[in-house]
Order: structure tokens, then C-alpha cells, then sequence
């Protein structure tokens, strides 16, 4: 089975410095302890290069002239210095979870709250595995470089200045000398750094197309079993997980050499200090305390270098996620309510569309002219092939999308002129797709109306036949349901699909193919409670079933995206149009008759 | 903890024992030249700059850039084989837990669910492979470094050895207690994960849901609670392991400390030398540095730790539905296609009552019959014993008169034909996805099958017609247009019983009339079960069997049926609108 490569994974930032930018703007909505962390870091950094600095007047003074009357006074201060150096940077590790987590926590519910604000429009154009990846790899990669690499980054910068400093101050000349590798680490890490790239590139878009694979044959797992796929699909695999391998072998074999490199070189390092050090102590008079100390920071040196050219690839990884989370925070929005919006009290329930005309992409239309009234109260069927554009009738009463050309009414106001939240209260709608909550069975009926009581909850269970087998549950309405309902029957979820629409006590029904999953003798009963349920309210019913919709008060009959026909069902019947060919389809020659 | 790995996973990484030898040994090399270098230092003071002999401080320098430079080499060399051998034994890992899940029956996959498999098969053998690459590179240096700095500082001054060695256990006892008390909550902190990422994935696929009932703000509040709940939890978590980095300076700034007092009465005593005390300090230094990279990697292994489990969870997983023994099944072949079930009881794996009490009937080959029965009554229960998605808990299912368990799996399901409820196609071109019924099917036979399922005019009205690429799970087609591709695909397999779950609701009655026409024409012979909701299909079935709640209700000729079952005449004129 070929497979695309659309699971590519971008690492490389597009925008970084913008992104960054308003990374930093997030993080730096916590400015006092931002400050403190600061403070604390150079309290730490201070203490470590005056902890190494102390060593110089400790052998100069008392070591090499073997005076101990000050030593103890002198090793007791170098004590506080590491004890105060070593609290400061507990204290600022703790400070930066806080920070990272906040930081990371707001982000991550800013990102959930605007996604509950996108028009639907966006769910249906992006895939979920893709948005959920963002809640999952995105901001796990900020997470990690807002609490380990954005603390470590700057410590080592201000390390990597404070020990410079302290090398000046004990001896220009060396380090002058002990620069000299310098150069040669930052050659080597760029050098290094554009290899690694261009092959971490090769390996993200190979692991992408591996996972791209393992997602959809796990998810298509019992087509597989069924047809006895399993060894072409392990073949398949194979080869995929062996370009991955030969890819990730370059990448990781390339990312891995800066470590010991830096680390060698700082080797190197240590050694041109011991040996120009030792030629100065004994030519040009330095002191050996002085060399002790210069030794202990040369050590130090190559630690800030080593660790800001590691940190270089997690924060680039960060930014590359962060962006990703900011696209979808870019997304616009439902377009927010006019200012002249009304808000809805007493909803009789008038539907009105007029010459409304829809297309989801340009130049496709979908709804080409439809016009109809339904009455307060009234239930009208809507009737027609895939694809006639039923469903989307559906869809642009509470105003899911916006309509290109003419006008929907309820209770003659134009639905655009009703606050959203509104209009849509006072509806409810029950879907094919029948998808449940985590949480128990009482919670999902309570979606359609958080404040109803346990006694309400009930009664529109009853209302809609749900009671009965709720009751059969374990544990009844506080059974507690996970994975989409998995423990239950699509007939069953949709029953409960129905009673949490029964709570909601809406003014007008939408009920999309709400019974073709449930068998006819169940649907007796949930037509029964349907019945009871539509009692007093508007209803728009889709449906394939004829049987559904004889007892509509008027049936519409829609072809590719026209209202062709629309009547009462023995109108309709005797006009032996449209309908009537539908009407026989269902009940015509025999379709098992072996030919 | 570094240990878990290794003793389960030997069977993979025994491929790798070459590497697995020789890398630690250039670790070693690696380590030692960095250790060497304080002592030669120290020689340097000593013997050079106290002595002002230049000569020493020469030769002593050409020891140091050698050491220097073998390092280097033995470090590179040790980051090339660490790579190879971290990706392929991740690569193997994956490949060995992928075959083993197509191994694993429904009731396993159901357990783990497909989303969580998925997790394991990329983030979690990812995690491993970051591990085993930085035990190559990372975890053996701490311990060597310790080691050397020992040895080095034995051979300089004994004493001082012995006090270096009096700070281990402090070191190794706080490490682990920081990780004990950090452990258990990076567990609990991957299930809040888990919540959370739930309420994300509900949303997505509910939105319709949760606009229409204007929940934004309910479900923005539930996600907000956890997402608080999982920061509290990490943070939490974050500040017993950060403890780990300050602990170990704060135990090694001590020791420097307590050196130079020591080590300061023993210089004026004059049995031991400035060089060798700085050189004793460098080594501290030295050792905290290795010790830092330890604490990163130790972080990192706890974390992953979680992975590991995660995958064996899968691995010690035997498939609870086998083959049947070599020797039995192999003269085994479907040639009919009757079916026949007798006193069939089955539960889902750890289910508390039985969703079949003892159901018995027959089919005979080449015969259709549709089941009905009320929701929840069990009839995709019932089919899918057929072709073994799952077993039986007691009774026997036949077809031909053999025991289904008596086939090898692979004949089975290649006599046994089965359309799923939901229609599930892969990416790919329409022709690709065919061919899984048959991949030698030439494109006349294609054709042939697509026309049957009344699949052929739609696919030639796409601009590329069979070769129109379709997206992840068909996106781009109808619903009814993928049932429609689903059965064909089936029926290209020529199974001797087929079996349709519900699989035309989404096709329109004018359309379905006439792909049941072409069905029984394209397979005269083949047995059919049809699980239905129409009436009308029931009412040109051969046979109707009703089943009540698990139990099998009535069984017979829709006729008959109409005659002698309350049930179905109750479903019968449910449907008749002009009865």
C-alpha cells in the first residue's frame, strides 16, 4: 500500500523570531518571578566564580606559607559562598518549573479556548490526529525549552561572561591564549550544526511518513485482520522503519558528535592553560593560587559553550512547535455577533429560508435557491438522494456557516441579527455521528442543560426510551463512559444523543438521520418519545426511511441542492412524482431474485 | 534502574553485541584521557612550575595533547557506533512490536485501543531509543570518571583517596531517594496526560455537539481544570527531581571544602604537594560535571521508564486467539459455505454477562439470510464469530460442518467474507484499495466487481476514475460511495459466505435494490448474512433470523415469520406505510 507523505513534520521555524517573540511575551507575563529568577541566577553564577576566585587567596595565603590561623575563617567563607550558590539554584530550578508550567498551562488553554471558538468549518478541513498533535508534540517540545533550556541558556551566557571576566582579572595574557579554542569550538559546532540539519530534516520527514503508515493501518486494524493483510503490512512497515533507521543513524551520529567534541576541545583547553600557565608561573611570576583558580574556571569554560550548542537544536524544535500552536491560535474565530444583535427570550419556532444559495468551496454550490416556511410547532421532512444537500440546510440554521446569497429567518428575525448563543440555546440538535463524553451517563444528558436536576435528567430519559436500558447498566446513570461510548451499541448512544436534546427542551429540533442506526422496533419507541419530544416544537427531520417521515406535517423533497417537490406524504403520493418513485424504490422488485 | 532495559530486551540487542562490547571500552579510553589530565597537571605544578623546570613542563605537555587527542578519537568512534546501534535497535523494537500487534486478536486491541497502540509504536519506542543512545553515550561516564578520579588521586595520595570514596554513598543514597520520591509521580502525571489529550480529541470529533448546545465555555472550563491539575502535578513532580543537580554540588562543594582543610595540614606537613590538592579539586569539578550529564540521563531513563512499561504491556501480550495446531488445519478448505452455530454463549473478554445465551441454527450454503433484532440484541456479536474477530465463550460455530477453530485463520477469512459497519479504506487510489480483496484481480475483474457493487459508475465519473487517489479513511468520498467500495472490495475475495454488517445504510434505496441484483449475480453460490434494518431486504431475504437480547427470537422464511412471530410482524408493519 503506497502512502503519502502529508504526516511531514516541519522542524525547521518559519517565522522564528516573531515566534519567539511572542513566546517571550508569554512567558513574560510573570515578570516578578522572572525577576526573581534572574536574581537568583546571577546570585548562583556569582557564588560559583567567587567560590573557584577563593581558592586563589586560600593557597597563596595559608596553604603555601602553612599558616592556619586564618584558614578555618577562610575555608568557612567559601563554605556560605557554595551554600548560598547552591540554594539559589534550587530555589531558581523551582521557580522556573513554576514559570514553565504556568506559562505552558496558559498557552495550552488558550489554545483550547479559541479552538472551541472556530467555526466548523475548520474541524471539517483539518484532520483531529493533526490538532491533537499540537495539544500533544508541540507543547511538549515548548514545555521542555521553556523550564530546561531558556534557564540553562542564559545561565551559561551570563557563566560564559562572568568567567571570562574572572580569567581577565587573574591573568590577561592567559587567557588570551585559552581563547584560542574558541574559535575552533565555534567552527566546529556550525559546521557540525549544518550537517546535522540537513539530515535531521531527512529524518523527521521519514519518521513522519513511518507514523503517517502506523496510524492508519492501527486505525484500519480489523480491515486488516479481514483480509488477511497482516504480512503485506509488516513488509510495507519494514521498509518504511529501515529508511527511518538508515536516516536516523546519519542525524543522530552527527547531533552526537557536538558533546565530546566541545568536551574535548575543552580538554584542550585545559591542557594549553596547565602548560602556558606553568611556563608563566615560572618565567613571568604567577602566582600558583592564581593558577589553581584560572585552572577551576577553564573547567567551567567549556560548560556554557557545550551547553548552549545543545540547547540550539531543542530551542529551535520549541519555536517550530510554538508556531504551530500559534497558527491555530491565528485561526479567526466565529465571525462575532453584529452590534444590533437581539438577544432571545420567548422562541415560538418560525423557520424561514429565502432563495438561500450556499457553496463550502467556490464555484461548487451546494444549496442553489431554496426557499420554504415552517410553521411554529410544525415538523417538516426533508427528503432526498446523498449528497441533495439536506444536511447542510441543517448546518446553516445555527448558523455553522454563514450563507452566500438570501436569507434565513426564525421568528422573522434574520438569524445574523440573533446573538449566536442564543439562537443556538434555543435549539437542539441530534446527529448520525453519535459521539458521547467522558464521563458518566447522567453528565451526557446533562450537556443539553447543565443546570437540569437529576430528576429532569431522568425524565427526559424516559421521555426518549433511554430509561430502560440505562437502568440495565452497572451502575445505572453513573455508569461511567469512556472512548466514545465504546461500551455501549450505536443504538444506545444514540438514544442518549436523544434524551440529552430532550433535556435541552428546545424551541426547535434538528434531527439529522437521528434513527437510521437504531432497528425499526426500537425506533417504534423512540418515535413514540420523539413524538411526545416534537409535541409543541419545530422540528427539521432527515431521513432516508420514508417510514420516518409519513407522519411529517410537510415533506420536502430536495435534488442536488433544489427543493424539486414538497407536500404532505398522501399529497405527495398521489401527485406520483418525485416522492412517489422515492416512495417505490423502497418497497419495488425484489432485490435478491438470483439472476 | 538503568538494568530494565537490558535483561528484556537481549533478544534484540544481542544483534548488537559488537557494539554493545566495544563501546563501553571507548568510553573508558575516552574517560581516562580526560582523567589523566588534572594528574598530569598536577605533575605539572609540582615537578615544573615549583621546580621552574621547563623541560618537565615540555615533555609532560606532549603527554597531554596526546591523551588529548586519543580521547577525541575514541569519543567520536563511540558516538558513531552508539548511533548505529540506538537506531537499530529502536528500528527493531518497533518492527517487533508492529508484527507483534498484527499477531494480537480484537479483544487485545480492544484493550489497549487503537490511539494507545499508536502512542506506543512512535512516541513511546522513540523515548526508548533516546534512551539507549544516551546509556551509550552518558551513563557508563559518571561512574568510570568516579572511578579514575579515584585511582588518579590514589596515586598521588592514598588518604585523599579515601575520603573521595567516603563521598559515594552520599552521592549514590541522593540520588536515590530523589528519584524514589519522583518516580511514581511521572506515572501519574502520563495518565493526567492521557485526560487531557481525551477532552481535546472529544472536541474535536464533537464539536457540532458542543457548539450547537453553546457548551464552549463548559467544555473550555472542564479542559482548563485539568490542564491546572496536570500543571500542579508536573510541577510538583519537577521540583523533587530538580533537588537532584543542587544535591550533588552541594555534597561535592562540601568535599572541596573539607579537602583543602585536610589537605592543607598534610602540604605543611609536606607529604603531600600544591599540585596534587589543586589536581584533587580539578577532579571534584571534573566528577560534578559527569555527574550533572548522569542526572540528565537518570531524568530522562525515569521519564522513559513509562515507556518501557508501556511497550512490554504490549509484548507480554500473547494473542488470545491462535492458530489452530499445524497438523489439524491443514486439509481444511471452504468449499460451500454453510454455517451453523450451536449453543452459542459469548462475552466480550472481561464482560460481566453474556451478550449470547446458547444460540443455535443452521444456514445452508448459498442461502440468504437477513438478521434483525432490536439494538443492543447482539447481531454484529453474533457474525463476527464467523470469521474469528473473536471467539466463541462456549458452543462451537461450523462452517462446512468444521469448527471455525479448526481452520487455519488465513483460510478462514479467505473463505469468510465480511463488510464492516463502518467502512474503512486506506489511502491510496481506488484500484489499491480494491485489490485487497484480491491483489492479483486483473482490471477487468476489478471493473467487474466494482459494477456489481454499484461502485463502477461513480468511480469512472472522477476525472482519474480507478486511480483517484483517496484520502486518509476516504475522506473525499461519500458515505454510501465507500460502502459501496467496501463491498466490492469483498467481493473480489469470492468468499463462500459474506457477510454484510449494516453495510448499506448510507445507500439510497434505488441504488441498493440494484447492487443486491448485482451481488447475487456476481456470486450465485455464496452464502449471505445480512444484518439489516429494512424490512424490505428481511422480506427478500431466504431466511430471517430475529434475535431478542442475545437469544435467537424466531428463525425462518420472512413468510413464515409474518405468520408466527409477534416480533417481526411489529417490524414489519412499522415499515409498511400503505399496510
Amino acid at each position: 500500500m503506497p502512502h503519502h507523505s502529508s504526516y511531514r513534520y516541519n522542524d525547521k521555524p518559519e517565522r522564528g523570531l516573531e515566534t519567539l517573540r511572542r513566546l517571550i511575551v508569554y512567558v513574560s507575563r510573570q515578570r516578578l518571578l522572572l525577576g526573581a529568577i534572574g536574581g537568583l541566577i546571577l546570585l548562583n553564577i556569582a557564588c560559583n566564580l567567587l567560590g573557584s576566585y577563593l581558592l586563589r587567596p586560600i593557597i597563596n595565603d595559608y596553604i603555601l606559607p602553612g599558616d592556619f590561623s586564618g584558614l578555618g575563617l577562610a575555608l568557612g567563607q567559601l563554605g556560605i559562598v557554595y551554600l548560598i550558590g547552591v540554594s539559589a539554584l534550587y530555589l531558581q530550578y523551582r521557580l522556573l518549573n513554576t514559570v514553565g508550567q504556568r506559562t505552558v498551562a496558559r498557552l495550552r488553554e488558550e489554545l483550547f479556548e479559541h479552538m472551541e471558538r472556530l467555526p466548523v468549518s475548520y474541524f471539517d478541513t483539518h484532520q483531529p490526529g493533526d490538532v491533537m498533535s499540537r495539544y500533544t508534540n508541540d507543547i511538549d517540545r515548548v514545555s521542555e525549552a521553556l523550564t530546561d533550556s531558556l534557564s540553562e541558556m542564559l545561565s551559561s551566557l551570563l557563566m560564559l561572561v562572568g568567567v571570562l571576566g574572572m580569567m581577565f582579572y587573574i591573568s590577561p595574557l592567559l587567557t588570551v591564549v585559552s581563547l584560542v579554542t574558541v574559535p575552533l569550538m565555534i567552527g566546529f559546532a556550525r559546521a557540525i550544526v549544518r550537517r546535522s540539519r540537513r539530515h535531521f530534516a531527512a529524518q523527521q520527514a521519514a519518521l513522519g511518513n513511518l507514523n503517517g503508515y502506523i496510524e492508519e493501518m492501527i486505525s484500519a486494524q480489523r480491515v486488516v485482520k479481514l483480509f488477511g493483510h497482516e504480512c503485506r503490512a509488516i513488509e510495507d512497515f519494514d521498509r518504511l522503519n529501515r529508511d527511518l533507521y538508515t536516516r536516523s543513524k546519519h542525524a543522530q551520529c552527527y547531533a552526537g558528535m557536538m558533546m565530546p567534541a566541545m568536551q574535548n576541545l575543552n580538554t584542550f583547553n585545559y591542557v594549553i592553560v596547565t602548560l602556558v600557565g606553568g611556563w608563566l608561573a615560572i618565567c613571568r611570576g604567577l602566582d600558583v593560587g592564581g593558577l589553581a583558580a584560572f585552572l577551576q574556571y577553564s573547567r567551567q569554560f567549556g560548560r556554557p559553550i557545550n551547553t548552549l550548542s545543545v540547547l540550539y537544536n531543542n530551542v529551535q524544535a520549541a519555536v517550530a512547535g510554538a508556531e504551530r500552536i500559534f497558527q491555530v491560535i491565528d485561526q479567526p474565530v466565529e465571525t462575532p455577533d453584529r452590534s444590533d444583535v437581539i438577544e432571545w427570550q420567548n422562541v415560538r419556532g418560525e423557520v424561514c429560508f429565502r432563495d438561500v444559495r450556499f457553496a463550502y468551496r467556490p464555484g461548487k454550490p451546494v444549496l442553489k435557491g431554496i426557499s420554504f416556511q415552517v410553521k411554529p410547532g410544525q415538523k417538516v421532512a426533508l427528503v432526498g438522494a446523498t449528497g441533495a444537500g439536506k444536511t447542510t440546510i441543517l448546518n446553516l440554521l445555527p448558523r455553522f456557516f454563514p450563507i452566500d446569497e438570501g436569507e434565513i429567518t426564525v421568528d422573522g428575525y434574520p438569524v445574523e441579527r440573533i446573538r449566536r448563543d442564543s439562537l443556538r440555546g434555543s435549539m437542539a440538535i441530534v446527529l448520525q455521528d453519535t459521539h458521547l463524553f467522558t464521563g458518566t451517563v447522567r453528565e451526557n444528558i446533562r450537556f443539553g442543560r447543565l443546570e437540569a436536576t437529576d430528576e429532569q435528567v431522568e425524565q427526559a430519559a424516559r421521555l426518549t426510551s433511554a430509561h430502560s436500558f440505562i437502568r440495565r447498566l452497572p451502575q445505572g446513570y453513573d455508569t461511567l463512559l469512556e472512548n466514545d461510548g465504546a461500551n455501549l451499541s450505536q443504538g444506545q448512544r444514540q438514544l442518549l444523543n436523544i434524551a440529552r436534546a430532550a433535556v435541552a427542551d428546545p424551541s426547535i429540533l434538528l434531527l439529522d438521520e437521528a434513527t437510521s442506526s437504531i432497528d425499526t422496533r426500537s425506533e417504534i419507541l423512540i418515535q413514540q418519545g420523539l413524538d411526545r419530544l416534537m409535541r409543541g416544537r419545530t422540528c427539521l427531520i432527515i431521513a432516508h426511511r420514508l417510514s420516518t417521515v409519513r407522519n411529517a406535517d410537510w415533506i420536502l423533497v430536495l435534488d442536488e441542492g433544489r427543493i424539486v417537490e414538497e407536500g404532505t406524504h398522501a399529497d405527495l403520493l398521489a401527485r406520483r412524482g418525485r416522492y412517489y418513485a422515492l416512495y417505490c424504490e423502497q418497497f419495488g422488485p425484489e432485490p435478491f431474485s438470483a439472476c | 534502574m538503568k538494568l530494565f532495559g537490558v535483561k528484556k530486551y537481549w533478544y534484540i540487542l544481542k544483534r548488537y553485541r559488537t557494539g554493545l562490547w566495544v563501546s563501553p571500552l571507548l568510553v573508558m579510553i575516552a574517560v581516562l584521557c580526560e582523567t589523566i589530565q588534572p594528574y598530569f597537571m598536577s605533575l605539572v605544578v609540582d615537578r615544573g612550575v615549583l621546580e621552574r623546570d621547563m623541560q618537565v613542563l615540555t615533555l609532560l605537555g606532549g603527554w597531554m595533547i596526546l591523551c588529548a587527542l586519543i580521547g577525541l578519537g575514541a569519543n567520536l568512534f563511540n558516538v558513531y557506533l552508539s548511533s548505529n546501534v540506538s537506531t537499530g535497535f529502536g528500528t527493531d523494537l518497533r518492527a517487533t512490536l508492529f508484527a507483534h500487534i498484527q499477531r494480537l486478536s480484537f479483544p487485545d486491541m480492544d484493550r489497549f485501543g487503537s490511539a494507545s497502540l499508536i502512542t506506543r509504536l512512535t512516541n513511546d519506542i522513540t523515548k526508548i531509543q533516546q534512551v539507549v543512545l544516551m546509556a551509550m553515550r552518558i551513563l557508563l561516564r559518571a561512574p568510570m570518571m568516579l572511578c579514575m578520579a579515584i585511582f588518579f588521586v590514589a596515586r598521588l595520595d592514598a588518604d585523599m583517596a579515601w575520603m573521595l570514596l567516603g563521598f559515594v554513598p552520599l552521592l549514590g543514597g541522593g540520588v536515590y531517594i530523589v528519584l524514589r520520591k519522583g518516580f511514581p509521580r511521572f506515572v501519574q502525571i502520563q495518565r493526567l496526560i492521557d485526560a487531557l489529550n481525551g477532552i481535546v480529541r472529544e472536541n474535536l470529533i464533537n464539536i457540532r455537539v458542543v457548539k450547537s448546545f453553546v457548551r464552549e465555555d463548559f467544555e473550555t472550563r472542564k479542559f482548563v481544570r485539568s490542564s491546572e491539575q496536570l500543571k500542579d502535578t508536573v510541577v510538583r513532580a519537577s521540583n523533587i527531581v530538580v533537588l537532584l543537580f543542587p544535591l550533588m554540588q552541594l555534597i561535592l562543594n562540601v568535599s572541596v571544602v573539607v579537602i583543602l582543610w585536610t589537605g592543607a595540614y598534610r602540604v605543611a606537613d609536606g607529604d603531600l604537594q600544591v599540585g596534587a590538592l589543586i589536581s584533587f579539586v580539578n577532579y571534584l569539578m571534573q566528577i560534578l560535571m559527569s555527574l550533572m550529564m548522569l542526572s540528565m540521563v537518570v531524568m530522562t531513563v525515569a521519564r522513559a521508564a513509562a515507556s518501557f512499561q508501556r511497550v512490554d504491556e504490549v509484548l507480554d501480550t500473547e494473542p488470545s486467539l491462535t492458530d489452530a495446531a499445524a497438523g489439524k488445519r491443514m486439509e481444511h478448505r471452504i468449499e460451500k459455505g454453510s454455517v451453523e452455530f450451536r449453543n452459542v454463549s459469548f462475552r466480550y473478554g472481561d464482560g460481566e454477562t453474556d451478550l449470547l445465551h446458547e444460540v443455535s441454527f443452521r444456514v445452508r450454503a448459498g442461502e440468504s439470510v437477513a438478521v434483525a433484532g432490536a439494538t443492543g440484541a447482539a447481531k454484529s456479536s453474533l457474525l463476527q464469530l464467523v470469521p474469528r474477530l473473536y471467539d466463541v465463550t462456549s458452543g462451537t460455530v461450523l462452517v462446512d460442518g468444521i469448527d471455525v477453530r479448526d481452520y487455519s485463520l488465513d483460510t478462514l477469512r479467505r473463505g469468510v467474507g465480511m463488510v464492516l459497519q463502518q467502512s474503512e479504506l486506506l489511502s491510496g487510489t481506488i484500484l489499491e484499495n480494491l485489490r485487497w480483496g484480491d491483489e492479483s484481480a486483473s482490471m477487468p475483474e476489478v471493473e467487474q466487481a466494482a459494477r456489481a457493487a454499484q461502485a463502477h459508475d461513480f468511480i469512472v465519473s472522477f476525472p482519474e476514475g480507478y486511480h483517484t487517489r483517496l484520502g486518509r479513511g476516504g475522506v473525499n468520498l461519500s458515505g454510501g460511495q465507500k460502502q459501496r467500495l467496501c463491498i466490492a472490495r469483498a467481493l473480489l475475495r469470492h468468499p463462500q459466505v459474506l457477510i454484510l454488517d449494516d453495510s448499506t445504510s448510507a445507500v439510497d434505496a434505488e441504488t441498493e435494490r440494484k447492487l443486491w441484483q448485482g451481488l447475487r449475480s456476481y456470486l450465485p453460490h455464496t452464502t449471505l448474512l445480512i444484518i439489516t434494518q429494512r424490512v424490505k431486504t428481511m422480506q427478500e431475504a431466504d431466511r430471517v433470523l430475529l434475535l431478542e437480547e442475545g437469544r435467537l427470537e424466531a428463525f425462518g422464511t420472512p413468510d413464515e415469520l409474518r405468520e408466527t412471530s409477534s416480533a417481526y410482524r411489529e417490524i414489519f408493519r412499522s415499515q409498511q406505510i400503505l399496510a
